[in-house]
């Protein structure tokens, strides 16, 4: 009988009843076939590895990193609060030690949601491993997390949420914001000013291929792991690179997905995208349980996989290798830009519009974050959509220092509730959400 | 009149019953090396002086095959496995001759890569040369398509006795169970058959032509011309007995914990309104882990004889036996002594009992009343928490719909129901431990034996529809189908209930009397590009566990015949 190397905890919620539409790729057959494949095998039967039954995410725990407007139940259906208690209770039996490592193959997915949640984006409502950390940090004292997003497209949601967190490395491989949605993951986001470089990001030429992906695992995501030390490594495991994913243009397979995830060896992982529902997901979500569980993937493949087809032409290969350069390169020279940064005044500003296209609305965003050395610093969104409701956040990091945490609170204090429709105090240091409403 | 002869490892209990009562109740010494001799004579002692015309059915749970399976005692088999893509099938592997071919099934059903024929008929050759009379078939995925298995048993010719089709044996997904429970009905085939050959014929020579019928693990019964097809079903099928006696018992229709107290351990169930909790996946035995539908139960190393004995300054009970209780000539002190010292179990030698638990008393400082005071609380303890486990377990499976997630039921048990041995001894004492309320069954002694004779035919039928494909598929039940577009859930709920009916029938259900229940229906729809390509359903249905019809006043006598309340 099969033993598995490492104990995995697996969450499989695939949301039988709940669809964004009927015919939205986001819909109730999308892990039908996965589930097939995984009975099938009998993963759940392979010793060591357990089928965990989750439990919902509470209100506060959404709070914890989201503002959404209105309020958290206009923005999270009940798979969402499911969803996100999937990634949760995968992150608790990982910090129990229950089990080695977890894996919430779960639906909804949410790394397109941001920090402000006007709606939906990208398929995601609310942002499932921020809440899972958030979660883990506030009950388990767990501090640096690195969260590496393998998905097809560029994990803007949690890059947003960890802009100015200097004690997450948010890693993100993905295509080619100019060719694919949400265009945006260059190399020159790299964090706001107080955590410069803590933010990175690997565009990929279209039809990248196995080789292509595990270059960028094995020459910079990994030794910036390393430097970085994290307590916890968190994959976002998007499926979407796939050679026959029907929304996107990369050319990675199962054999690779389990490859990289076995380099990788990240403590926990969160299914995001995927949409080839019969030809991909069933053989990747297969080769990242065994390759968690340190069992053999060898055998794993498509039944029309042919290396030959997929292979990457040498334009490829070469721009996959001069990005790779790049961003050790911005590693390697983030603590010169940081001190560069910290020598402006005061506070730094930015203005976004922000597109949320599965609702299909705009929201605009002014943005300013007291510049500190000490910790994140206070953060304060001022947002208004297109659907009306005008809003103002405030931020207080977790580790937020004391100057910080005053300009936050006075942020709040002062601000004419007669202004806004709502304004919303996040005290991370406390764990405290509160709303002042007009 | 109704025969239920239920072989236990130590004792074959038997009964005769009516619908007026309970007739006759026999205990034979079980012969584990004859086990036909066993059946027999509890047979000849229940029948004795009866018309057999009068005789209705005689429903049997033996251990023969159980024995064989433990024992190893089974003939080699040859296992013909096709995988494709995933897992390696080595990983699955039974037994030496055991051929790893070519050929895939995706998930869908269709076919990834062809049969070799030169591989089938190699691997023939093979068996044929080691003497091999049964072969097992299974291909990953033979439950979306049958047609690699049927293929290779065709080009197998008919040079074996017996040869056994995964697909046949369940309609659910899972590869490495189904290559077990393969392997097993192949390999118990031979015993199973030649034994009810015998017992068939040593009944007609006494002018007894009786339809016989087995007990299987899921605490149904199926008729024996059912079970040559199936011979595994009948593995396990002991608890399931005592469960159903249980059943047979249970007062009102309140969630219930059963616990089977016996020597060594104690076996919990679960009843949901007088049904048995089944176990989604299947029965476990030796290393094989199978799809042969059971009862969901939970054993612990806690009975009448657990070892009791001082370790690391600490009392500990179980999880061993090493003997009988001191009070009947073991060396080692149990709960039974105990039981015996606090007076709740009679018995004229106390002084025995008394002396065997002395040593740990007195290495702890306590009396010996204290101590087996404290010996009997440990045990009762174990028991609720068992239960409590076994409980947490049930509500705790994952559930894959926002409806299931929000309307699940959750399990609450408001009574336990004792049998076994020492099962009214221990009963006072867990009633002081628990607010539910603890019932001895009636008749505990022989309460398995009533469970074989009143369960009723149980079976399940598994249907899958593609309507892309155009095709609906209960593999199990030999059943493919063409269908057209129209064909939805409803269709397809209508035409797995008429299987279910037909295969209830044939394995000896009553029709009058056929409760079937939907137990899964699924309806997907299958989105290509942007436009629906058809619908993928799934539906499962089943006859579950229960009583037969008709016997409410032997119920009623037995409730009368004293239900002991703790």
């Amino acid at each position: 009988m099969l033993r598995a190397k490492n104990r995995v905890g697996l969450v499989f919620f695939p949301a039988y009843d709940w669809a964004i539409s009927p015919s939205h790729p986001e819909r109730e057959e999308r892990l039908l076939y996965t589930q097939d494949q995984i009975l099938e095998e009998g993963l759940f039967d392979i010793e060591g590895i357990v089928e965990l039954k989750p439990d919902p995410v509470v209100l506060a725990d959404i709070q914890r990193v989201h503002f959404c407007v209105p309020d958290a139940w206009s923005i999270a259906t009940e798979s969402h609060f499911i969803s996100a208690g999937g990634a949760k209770t995968v992150g608790m039996a990982v910090l129990e030690r229950r089990v080695d490592k977890g894996f919430a193959l779960v639906r909804p997915p949410g790394h397109h949601a941001m920090r402000v949640a006007h709606g939906s984006r990208g398929f995601c409502n609310i942002n499932i491993e921020a809440v899972m950390i958030e979660f883990l940090r506030r009950k388990y004292g767990v501090d640096r997390v690195a969260i590496v997003d393998t998905d097809c497209h560029h994990g803007d949601g949690t890059q947003d949420i960890y802009w100015h967190d200097p004690n997450t490395l948010f890693i993100s491989m993905h295509q080619d914001g100019r060719t694919l949605y949400p265009g945006s993951g260059f190399p020159g986001e790299l964090g706001g000013p107080n955590a410069v470089g803590t933010t990175l990001n690997i565009p990929l030429p279209p039809h990248t291929s196995e080789e292509g992906f595990l270059h960028v695992i094995r020459h910079a995501v990994r030794p910036i792991l390393d430097d970085f030390k994290p307590q916890l490594v968190v994959n976002s495991a998007g499926q979407d690179n796939h050679y026959t994913d029907p929304i996107t243009n990369m050319n990675f397979s199962a054999q690779g997905y389990a490859e990289l995830t076995s380099i990788l060896n990240a403590d926990i992982a969160v299914l995001e995208g995927g949409y080839s529902i019969e030809g991909a997901l069933p053989y990747v979500n297969l080769g990242i349980v065994l390759a968690m569980a340190g069992l053999d993937y060898s055998k794993v493949r498509e039944p029309d996989y042919d290396r030959r087809q997929i292979r990457q032409t040498e334009t490829v290969t070469d721009a996959v290798k001069n990005v790779t350069d790049l961003i050790l390169s911005c590693w390697q020279g983030r603590n010169q830009l940081r001190e560069k940064m910290l020598e402006k005044r005061d506070s730094h500003r930015r203005t976004r519009r922000i597109y949320y296209d599965t609702d299909g609305f705009s929201e605009s965003q002014q943005e300013e974050v007291k510049i500190c050395e000490a910790c994140g610093g206070a953060l304060r969104i001022d947002s208004v959509s297109d659907r009306g409701p005008h809003i103002l956040a405030v931020h207080i990091p977790r580790k937020a220092c004391p100057q910080c945490r005053r300009a936050g609170l006075q942020w709040y204090e002062q601000a004419a509730a007669k202004r806004f429709d709502r304004v919303f105090l996040q005290d991370g240091g406390e764990d405290k959400f509160i709303v002042k409403k007009n | 009149m109704i025969i239920g002869l239920d072989v236990g490892g130590t004792h074959t209990d038997v009964v005769l019953l009516d619908n007026a009562g309970l007739l006759r109740e026999v205990k034979v010494t079980t012969d584990a090396s004859d086990l036909f001799r066993s059946v027999l004579k509890g047979l000849d002692a229940v029948t004795e002086g009866v018309n057999s015309a009068d005789i209705r059915r005689i429903v049997l749970s033996t251990t023969l095959t159980t024995n064989a399976v433990i024992q190893n005692t089974i003939p080699a088999v040859g296992m013909i496995v096709s995988a494709g893509p995933g897992i390696d099938p080595e990983h699955f592997r039974t037994n030496p001759h055991y051929i790893c071919v070519k050929g895939s099934i995706d998930h869908r059903g269709r076919e990834v890569e062809p049969v070799r024929p030169e591989e089938i008929l190699a691997a023939a050759e093979h068996f044929r040369d080691n003497g091999i009379r049964q072969v097992g078939v299974v291909g990953k995925f033979s439950v979306r398509n049958p047609a690699h298995e049927i293929r290779i048993g065709e080009l197998l010719g008919d040079s074996f006795d017996k040869i056994f089709l995964g697909h046949r044996v369940s309609g659910s997904l899972n590869f490495g169970r189904r290559i077990a429970t393969t392997y097993l009905n192949a390999a118990v085939y031979p015993i199973h058959k030649s034994f009810f050959d015998a017992v068939l014929n040593s009944l007609s020579a006494k002018g007894m032509h009786l339809p016989l019928r087995l007990l299987k693990a899921d605490g149904g019964n199926m008729k024996l011309e059912a079970s040559i097809e199936y011979p595994a079903q009948t593995i396990l099928s002991g608890p399931a007995a005592s469960v159903m006696g249980a059943v047979a018992m249970a007062a009102g229709d309140e969630d219930a914990i059963v616990m089977d107290i016996g020597g060594t351990t104690t076996d919990l169930a679960v009843l949901i309104g007088r049904a048995p909790v089944l176990d989604p996946h299947g029965i476990a035995i030796g290393p094989y882990r199978t799809v042969i539908r059971s009862l969901e139960t939970l054993s612990i190393g806690m009975g009448g004889d657990s070892a009791v004995r001082l370790q690391n300054g600490r009392l500990s009970v179980g999880p061993h036996r090493e003997g009988p209780a001191v009070l009947f000539g073991g060396s080692t002190p149990t709960p039974t002594d105990a039981l015996a010292v606090m007076g709740d179990m009679a018995h004229d030698d106390c002084g025995r009992a008394r002396d065997g638990l002395k040593p740990v008393a007195d290495q702890m400082g306590v009396s010996v009343e204290a101590l087996a005071d404290q010996v009997v609380e440990t045990a009762c303890r174990a028991m609720l928490e068992a239960a409590e486990r076994l409980t947490a377990h049930i509500n705790g499976k994952p559930v894959y719909t926002l409806h299931e997630f929000k309307e699940g039921y959750r399990v609450q048990p408001r009574s336990v129901i004792v049998l076994g041995g020492p099962a009214p001894y221990f009963a006072r004492r867990l009633q002081r431990l628990t607010p539910m309320q603890v019932r001895v069954v009636p008749r505990w002694q022989v309460a398995n034996a009533i469970g074989a004779a009143l369960a009723r035919t149980t079976c399940e039928v598994g249907l899958f529809a593609d309507t892309e494909q155009k095709v609906a598929n209960a593999p199990a039940e030999n059943f493919r189908q063409a269908i057209t577009d129209g064909y939805d859930l409803e269709a397809a709920t209508t035409q797995a209930l008429g299987l279910l009916r037909a295969k209830a029938l044939e394995r000896g259900a009553n029709p009058d009397y056929l409760e079937m229940e939907v137990v899964e229906s699924q309806q997907f729809n299958m989105v290509r590009g942007f436009t629906t390509s058809g619908r993928n359903i799934r539906v499962r249905v089943q006859v579950k566990p229960g009583l037969i019809h008709g016997y409410d006043n032997l119920l009623k006598s037995l409730a009368a015949g004293g239900e002991q309340s703790a």
